[in-house]
C-alpha cells in the first residue's frame, strides 16, 4: 500500500515542528485546519500548544466529532503533550473538549509551571532519547488496554491504545525523530 | 557564572525547555488582563496566555506616571484562576522586579517598553533567569541584541494602547525586510551588516542560514480587530498579543473569541468576514498621527 500523508491538526501550536520531521522522514504531510482536510490522511498528529485552545477550535469548526468519526474509521493518532490531553477519556482540572479516544486519565500541568518545566533521558524501545517536558501533563492512571512504552520513574509518558499513540513530552522539540519514524512505520 | 560565549554554548536545556514554551504559544493570542475575572473569561474564549498587569496600555496612556511591575498579590489571584500560562512585565533595565515575576512562578515575562523603563541603558540578562523572556522590538538589530541576552521569543512592538495597527506594520514589514535582505547577502557583507545594525554577528549568520529569527517572532502594539490579527499574520507574525483591543471594546467576551479565531484561519477570507460580524464598539483608540513623538513608546529599548 501507497503511504498516505500524515496530517498536522494547524490550528494552535507547535505544529510546524512536526511538520518538518514528518517531512524529513521522507513522508508527505498537511496541516489540517478543517474537516474536510481528513479525508485520505494516513495518520493525524495533535501537537502541543495549549489544550483548552485547540479543544474550543476543534469544537467550534466541527473537528471534534469529524475526527472521532475518522478514528472510528480507523485512523491513527498521536498526540504531544496537549495532544494527550485531547486524546484522554479522563482529564483533572479544568474541563477541556476532547476526544475522549485513549483510556487514560491525566492532570494536566501535572509536574508544575514553566519553572518546573525539564529536560530527561528515556528509553525507548531499548534506545535512549531525549524528552523535552514543557508544563506537561501527568499521566496518573492507564487502563488495561493501553501499553506504556515509554516510562520515567515509575509514571507512563508515552502510551499506545491500538492506533493511537500519545506523549506527555514533546519529541518535536529534540532532533532525534525516533517516536515519530516509530508512529509513521508502525501505526500509519 | 554562565558559560554563554557563543550561540551553541547558550543554547542548554533550560534554554531549549523556555524556548520551547513559546513554540507553544504560536498560532494563539496573548490577551492583556487586569483582573482574575478577566482572565477567566480570556480562557474561555480561547487565548494561548494571558499578560497580567494592573493598568492596560491604554490606561498607562491616559493615568501617565510611572508604570511599575504589577502587585504580586494581583499577579498571583490570575495565577490562580486559570490554567493557561501567565506573563507578568518588568520594567526594562529591572533585574530585581524580574526575579520577583520569577519567585511567583509566572510562566513568562515581558521584559516591556509598556512600562516605564528603569535602566536607559542595559536590558535584563535574561540569560541567568529559570524561566522564559519575551521582548519587543522594532527591527532585526534590536530582535537580535534582545536574543543576544537570552529572549526566547521576540514581539514586534508596535504603539501600544493606540488600537492603530500602522506601527505594528511598520515593525514587523521591516524586521522581516531586514531578514529577507541578509539571507540573500554573501557572507563577506554580514559582518559589516551585524556592525551596522548593533546586532551580535553569530545570530546575524544565525538568522541568515535560517531565513527566520532563531526563536518564534509574535506581533503587539495596536490590534484591535480580527481583521488586525489577522493581518499581522499575514505579514509574518507567528502570534498576536492584544492589549487594550480586548477590554477597551463594547463586548470583550464576543471580540476576544473572534480574535482568536481569525488567528487560526487567518488566510480564510470568508470565514474572516463571518468572524468579524456584529462584535460591538472597538477600542475608540488615538491615531499615531495624533499622538506626539514624546508620548510614543516603542522608542523605548536600546
Amino acid at each position: 500500500m501507497s503511504a498516505r500523508p500524515v496530517g498536522v491538526l494547524s490550528l494552535q501550536g507547535a505544529f510546524e515542528r512536526h511538520k518538518s520531521i514528518i517531512e524529513s522522514l521522507g513522508r508527505e504531510c498537511r496541516l489540517i485546519r478543517t474537516p474536510e482536510q481528513l479525508a485520505g490522511l494516513g495518520g493525524l498528529i495533535i501537537p502541543g500548544g495549549e489544550s483548552t485552545v485547540i479543544g474550543k477550535l476543534m469544537k467550534a469548526g466541527g473537528l471534534l466529532s469529524a475526527i472521532r468519526d475518522s478514528a472510528a474509521d480507523g485512523l491513527s493518532i498521536f498526540g504531544t503533550c496537549a495532544g494527550l490531553i485531547l486524546l484522554a477519556n479522563e482529564v483533572t482540572g479544568t474541563p477541556v473538549d476532547g476526544l475522549h479516544l485513549l483510556d487514560v486519565r491525566v492532570q494536566r500541568n501535572g509536574y508544575g509551571r514553566q519553572k518546573e518545566s525539564f529536560n530527561s533521558k528515556l528509553i525507548f524501545r531499548k534506545n535512549e532519547i531525549q524528552s523535552v517536558f514543557i508544563r506537561a501533563p501527568r499521566i496518573i492512571e492507564t487502563g488495561p488496554n493501553v501499553e506504556v512504552i515509554c516510562r520515567m520513574d515509575d509514571e507512563a509518558v508515552l502510551v499506545r491504545q491500538d492506533r493511537i499513540l500519545a506523549a506527555a513530552f514533546h519529541p518535536e522539540l529534540t532532533d532525534d525523530p525516533a517516536v515519530h519514524r516509530y508512529y509513521v512505520e508502525e501505526l500509519c | 557564572m554562565t558559560n554563554n560565549s557563543n550561540w551553541t554554548q547558550r543554547q542548554s536545556d533550560r534554554w531549549r525547555t523556555n524556548l520551547g514554551l513559546a513554540e507553544m504559544l504560536k498560532g494563539g493570542v496573548i490577551m492583556d488582563v487586569v483582573t482574575p475575572e478577566q482572565a477567566k473569561i480570556a480562557e474561555d474564549a480561547g487565548a494561548s496566555a494571558v499578560m497580567a498587569l494592573e493598568r492596560v496600555p491604554a490606561d498607562i496612556r491616559v493615568e501617565g506616571g510611572v508604570a511599575r511591575m504589577s502587585d504580586p498579590g494581583m499577579i498571583l489571584g490570575i495565577l490562580d484562576s486559570v490554567s493557561i500560562p501567565v506573563m507578568a512585565k518588568c520594567r526594562i533595565g529591572h533585574i530585581i522586579e524580574a526575579r520577583i515575576l520569577e519567585s511567583l512562578g509566572v510562566d513568562f515575562i515581558d521584559e516591556s517598553e509598556v512600562l516605564t523603563p528603569a535602566d536607559d541603558r542595559y536590558h535584563v540578562d535574561k540569560s541567568v533567569f529559570e524561566i522564559p523572556f519575551v521582548c519587543g522590538c522594532r527591527n532585526l538589530g534590536e530582535a537580535l541584541r534582545r536574543i543576544g541576552e537570552g529572549a526566547v521569543l521576540i514581539r514586534t512592538k508596535g504603539e501600544a494602547g493606540t488600537g492603530d495597527i500602522v506601527e505594528a506594520v511598520r515593525h514587523m514589514r521591516t524586521l522581516m525586510d531586514d531578514i529577507r535582505r541578509i539571507s540573500v547577502m554573501p557572507q563577506d557583507a554580514l559582518m559589516a551588516e551585524a556592525k551596522e545594525m548593533g546586532a551580535p554577528y553569530e545570530l546575524i549568520l544565525e538568522t541568515a542560514r535560517l531565513g527566520a529569527l532563531p526563536v518564534p517572532n509574535f506581533s503587539a502594539g495596536g490590534v484591535a480587530t480580527p481583521a488586525d490579527a489577522a493581518l499581522m499574520m499575514h505579514l509574518g507574525a507567528q502570534s498576536v498579543f492584544v492589549g487594550s483591543g480586548i477590554f477597551k471594546s463594547g463586548d470583550p467576551e464576543k471580540r476576544a473569541k473572534a480574535i482568536v479565531e481569525s488567528v487560526a484561519y487567518y488566510d480564510d477570507y470568508d470565514r474572516l468576514a463571518k468572524i468579524s460580524e456584529n462584535l460591538g464598539e472597538p477600542m475608540t483608540g488615538i491615531g499615531m498621527n495624533e499622538l506626539p513623538v514624546e508620548k510614543r513608546i516603542a522608542g523605548r529599548g536600546w
